[in-house]
Order: structure tokens, then C-alpha cells, then sequence
């Protein structure tokens, strides 16, 4: 053996534990996946197993549900924007240089890495319309305090508080059983109180630490020298910081994006049941429950597909785009 | 006019000293108490009766610490938590131990073929999950894995990212030190093991504790695989508790808090480490 085959045995060797699981649950499954896209692979044995070529996926563009909870999932990433702001003036505040500053980091940081299931759950409790504390509290100013007497003189009717996870209500009024806007769906619902778990739990989180890195490392000169002509700290901001976090800002918008695409499974699983009404569906919900409660399967794998070519586009803009930023 | 610049300059250096870290900290002070204040509702309503739920006042009127017994009582709570713990500390070891066999492979050996297979591992990294887990599901049905510790380890074992993480870490050790060695008659097992791992332990750290809580809060593969009580893990269980005792709220908290006190605790002592694999995270895109 030379001394080539015998390194490229020896690589092997190494790779092998990893490769096998590789590719019996990563890469085989993504091919696999692809395939039975084109399919009626289902679970009951009724139906006899079938290529059915593009079928899968022109049901998929006639099939109002699958909009609907594409729109749902678009309208999950409002509170992208609000996340990403966020982070930054944390990351701000955090930058000084200031006794005891890493338990402050901390604090910001604990409903990122505690979020899930139990967070979750948490939250179902603070938004319940009756024995919730948010709802207590509004009541409270609303009724004790008085401030439904003041609305009510101002503008002739009393306000209750939003049902949160039990209403089928957003900001944007979205119709419940087509693409549309509504007068009476306007309001605070069940996918507005789901967006706002997601600002907290999120704000502080590793989008926050980037920030942090990306400005703890920022080269000092053009800031004093700037500082030295008499800027105000906004111009400063706006005119040298910002530019200068513009790669990270994109780092975190592209990422945050392919995260909400494949986002609200948990949420809906644990929260609402993608309720009320389906409003609270997202795309990765309604994969999980084409296949496992309506078994599914090929049109299920079509789904994901979609989700997995809109992901693609997204990564590839970003490799195009985002690496040129990156050393600007 | 002299002397009024002076007091002037003099409040200037007072508030440069004080002032400005004294609104500092109460600002970041105010933040913090308002991001802690769902986990301060957490931890009060743990305690509470369940009378005292909706009322205003966020301090229970009797402390009920037994509350936390009852948890056990209703559930197998301690048998979550020995899963959540035993299936999360194994898909760590297996993790680490394979992704750095494979980062070893890609960052220290020259073989042809190298950049193709590595590059088949990137592109893994950005396909969804939900594609993968349709065609793992059926694979755990065909192997008869479904509803067993083997199906909720071995699949989730096996990271591109773990890997990819690793390759970096491994490339920024000097090749100067594995050709010292080699010069001296070390094998490929020896630099590994003697040199490369050693020095490559704080990335090793990192992909463990990441790995760790990510198993630890495992969500969507555990709903599918799992079927009985005695596999679930906190995340499934604290559904299941959920579902069958939502209305009991305290209870309900008392379990939260008990599920994320475990994060907490790994959290306060890898910080260090959580906040580089973050930063070296954002290295892939």
C-alpha cells in the first residue's frame, strides 16, 4: 500500500463512526424524504403505493390550509425586527465597563437558554385569560384603578382584556379562513401573544452575545477620533457602530429568518394545539401533523420540501451576500 | 468666571465618576427585573395554593413547599428526570466521541476526496430537520426502536454541526506540533489522543455543553419515539403533566421550576464556554 492509500484508509477509519450515522440519518433520509415527495406514501394500507410524479406539489399550491399557515408563519417574524433591536441596545448596555456586568448577561441570557417546554407551559399560565397574572393586572387597572370609567366617558364603551391563546385576533386583523383582513379579527390574539414569548425569550439570547463580541471588538480609533471632532453618541452610533455591525446585523436577520421559517412547533404543540381555529399553525406543524395524525406521509415530504427550497434560497443569498460583508 | 468653570468641570468628573454608572446600573437593574419577572410568577405560584393563583398579589398567602412533593405523587417526576439526564448525557459522550474522530479526519489528515465529503456535510447543515424526521421515524418503526432508550440516543448522536464546529477548533492548532511528533514516531491514535485532543479541549467543552442542553430540552424527536410513562423525558412529561393537571397551576409551576433549575445550575458554571460556541456558531454562515 502507498503511503497515499494508506492516509486516506487511515482518514477513514476516523470518519467512519460519524459517517455511518451520517448518512443513515441525515443524508439518506434528506434523499429518501425527496423521493417519497413524489408519492402517495401513506400510512393505512388501503391505499395501494403509487408515484403520483408532481401531484404531491400541485395540491400543495390549491390547498388554502398550506397558505393560510404559510402566511401564519410569515406573520411569526413581526417580532424579528423587534428581537434583533433589541439585542443591540442590550448588547449596548452590556459593552460598558462596569462592576459587575457578566450578572447582568446572565439575567438577560436565562430565558434563552431555559426556553422550551417548561417556558412554555409558563407562559400558557401567565396568558390565561382568567387566572392569568397579565390579565389580573389589566383587570386590575382597567376596573379597580377605573380606567374603563375614563374610557368609557371618552369614548362610550369599556374595554376587556385580549383572550390571548384562545383568540383568533392580531394586529393585522388576518381573516381566519382565508388570506384576507378583517375589521373584527382586529386586536391582540393567540399568534400576537406567541410573537411577544418569542421577543423575551429571544432578546437576550446568542443574537445578544454576537452583538456583544462584534462590538467588543470593535477597532476604538474611528470612535475616538470622532469623539475628538465633537459627535454626539448617536452620530457616532449611526455614522461608525452601525456600519460597522452590519455584517453581524446581517448574520442575525438571515438567521433569525430561517429559524422562523421552521419555527412555532413547539409553541403550537404545547400552547395552543395550533389553534384557535388553526391560527397558530405554522409550516413545521402542519408537516407534523399531515404525517403523523393524518399519516400523510408522500404529501407531508412535499411540504417539507418547500419549506427546505424557500430555506435554500435564504442560505444562498446569504453565502453570496454575507460573506462579502463580512470582510468590508 | 474661572471659578465657575471649575465647578462646572468639577460636577462634570462627579457625574462622569457616579452618576453615569449609577443610571447605568439602575436602567440594566430595571431591565433585569423586568425580563426575571415571568420566572419571579414562576417560582411564587410554586408555592402557592391554588386559590391564590388569579388574585393580584403575587405572594402566596400560605407557603405550600409541598407543593413540590405533590409534583411526585401526581407524575413520575424523578423518573424524567433521571431520562432527560441519562439520554442527554449519553447523546453528549457519543457526540463528542464521533465529531471529533470525523473534525480529526477533516482538519489534521490529507485524503483524497476530503473537501467533497466535508463539503456534503455543510450542506447538510442547512436542510431542516422536519425533512430528516419523516424518514428517521419510519426507520426506528423497521428497526422496532420506536419507544426505546436506543431510538432516542443513537439517531441524535451524530452531528455535521458537532463535526464542522470541531474541524475549525482542530484547524487553528499549529500542524508544527502532530509533525514534531510524527518526526518522533507517534502514530495517528497517539497525536490524537496526546496532543490534538488535549489541546483542543475548550472546543471539546463547548460542543458538550451545547449538546448537553439541546438533548436535555429535545422536543420533537422525543414526542415522536417516545409511547410509555417510564421513557419520558421532562419535556414530555411536563407536556403530559400539563395536559392531565393544567388546572392545577401550582403544581404545574413547581414542575417548571424544577425542569429549568438543572439548565440553570450547567449554565452559571459553562457560561464561559456557551458564550465562545456561540461566537465560533456564527463562524459557519
Amino acid at each position: 500500500m502507498n503511503k497515499e492509500a494508506r492516509k486516506t484508509a487511515t482518514a477513514l477509519a476516523y470518519l467512519a463512526p460519524n459517517f455511518i450515522g451520517f448518512v443513515v440519518f441525515l443524508a439518506g433520509p434528506v434523499v429518501f424524504s425527496l423521493v417519497m415527495s413524489f408519492t402517495n406514501w401513506g400510512m393505512q394500507k388501503s391505499v395501494p403505493f403509487a408515484w403520483i410524479g408532481l401531484e404531491n406539489f400541485t395540491e400543495l399550491l390549491g390547498d388554502v390550509n398550506f397558505w393560510l399557515y404559510f402566511l401564519n408563519t410569515a406573520y411569526f417574524m413581526i417580532g424579528i425586527p423587534f428581537a434583533i433591536a433589541g439585542s443591540l441596545i442590550l448588547a449596548i448596555m452590556l459593552s460598558q465597563k462596569l462592576k459587575g456586568i457578566t450578572v447582568y448577561r446572565t439575567l438577560f441570557y436565562l430565558p434563552s437558554i431555559t426556553s422550551g417546554v417548561a417556558l412554555m407551559i409558563l407562559w400558557k399560565a401567565l396568558y390565561n385569560p382568567e387566572t392569568g397574572p397579565i390579565n389580573t393586572m389589566l383587570n386590575w387597572f382597567l376596573n379597580t384603578v377605573g380606567l374603563n370609567h375614563v374610557i368609557h366617558a371618552v369614548f362610550g364603551t369599556t374595554v376587556t382584556p385580549p383572550a390571548w391563546l384562545i383568540s383568533t385576533k392580531s394586529i393585522l386583523g388576518l381573516d381566519v379562513d382565508k388570506i384576507g383582513m378583517v375589521w373584527k379579527q382586529f386586536g391582540l390574539g393567540a399568534r400576537d401573544a406567541i410573537i411577544y414569548m418569542g421577543i423575551w425569550t429571544g432578546i437576550g439570547g446568542g443574537n445578544m452575545l454576537l452583538y456583544l463580541a462584534a462590538l467588543t471588538n470593535q477597532p476604538q480609533e474611528l470612535v475616538e477620533a470622532a469623539q475628538i471632532d465633537g459627535a454626539s453618541r448617536w452620530a457616532i452610533f449611526k455614522n461608525v457602530t452601525w456600519p460597522y455591525l452590519a455584517p453581524t446585523t446581517f448574520f442575525i436577520t438571515i438567521m433569525s429568518f430561517i429559524g422562523g421559517l421552521q419555527g412555532g412547533f413547539e409553541q403550537a404543540r404545547v400552547m395552543t394545539g395550533g389553534g384557535p381555529a388553526g391560527t397558530t399553525m405554522t409550516m413545521t406543524y402542519y408537516i407534523y401533523t399531515q404525517a403523523f395524525d393524518e399519516l400523510q406521509l408522500g404529501y407531508a415530504s412535499a411540504v417539507a420540501w418547500v419549506l427546505a427550497v424557500i430555506i435554500l434560497v435564504v442560505t444562498l443569498i446569504n453565502w453570496k451576500f454575507g460573506n462579502k460583508e463580512m470582510y468590508y | 468666571m474661572s471659578t465657575q468653570n471649575e465647578l462646572a468641570g468639577q460636577q462634570r468628573t462627579w457625574w462622569n465618576r457616579w452618576g453615569k454608572v449609577t443610571s447605568s446600573h439602575l436602567l440594566l437593574g430595571l431591565i433585569s427585573i423586568t425580563t426575571m419577572l415571568p420566572f419571579i410568577w414562576m417560582v411564587l405560584a410554586s408555592f402557592k395554593p391554588m386559590a391564590d393563583i388569579e388574585k393580584i398579589n403575587p405572594i402566596p398567602s400560605v407557603w405550600h413547599p409541598e407543593n413540590y412533593i405533590e409534583v411526585f405523587r401526581k407524575v413520575q417526576f424523578a423518573r424524567y428526570y433521571f431520562n432527560s439526564l441519562f439520554i442527554a448525557a449519553w447523546v453528549t459522550l457519543l457526540t463528542v466521541l464521533t465529531s471529533s474522530l470525523a473534525a480529526y479526519a477533516f482538519a489534521r489528515i490529507q485524503w483524497k476526496g476530503r473537501d467533497m465529503v466535508f463539503k456534503l456535510y455543510l450542506m447538510t447543515l442547512m436542510i431542516p430537520g422536519v425533512v430528516v424526521m419523516i424518514p428517521n421515524y419510519t426507520v426506528m418503526v423497521h428497526l422496532h426502536l420506536l419507544d426505546s432508550y436506543v431510538g432516542l440516543i443513537v439517531p441524535a448522536a451524530f452531528s455535521a454541526f458537532g463535526t464542522f464546529l470541531l474541524r475549525q477548533f482542530m484547524l487553528t492548532i499549529p500542524s508544527a506540533l502532530d509533525e514534531a511528533a510524527e518526526i518522533d514516531g507517534a502514530n495517528s491514535w497517539q497525536i490524537l489522543w496526546e496532543i490534538i485532543m488535549p489541546l483542543a479541549q475548550p472546543g471539546l467543552v463547548t460542543l458538550a455543553v451545547f449538546t448537553f442542553l439541546g438533548n436535555y430540552g429535545s422536543f420533537f424527536w422525543p414526542l415522536l419515539i417516545i409511547k410509555s410513562e417510564y421513557l419520558r423525558t421532562l419535556p414530555i412529561g411536563m407536556l403530559f403533566f400539563d395536559t392531565n393537571y393544567g388546572t392545577q397551576t401550582n403544581l404545574i409551576m413547581a414542575g417548571s421550576v424544577m425542569s429549568v433549575i438543572p439548565v440553570i445550575i450547567l449554565f452559571v458554571f459553562c457560561q464561559k464556554f456557551l458564550v465562545k460556541g456561540i461566537q465560533l456558531g456564527a463562524v459557519k454562515g
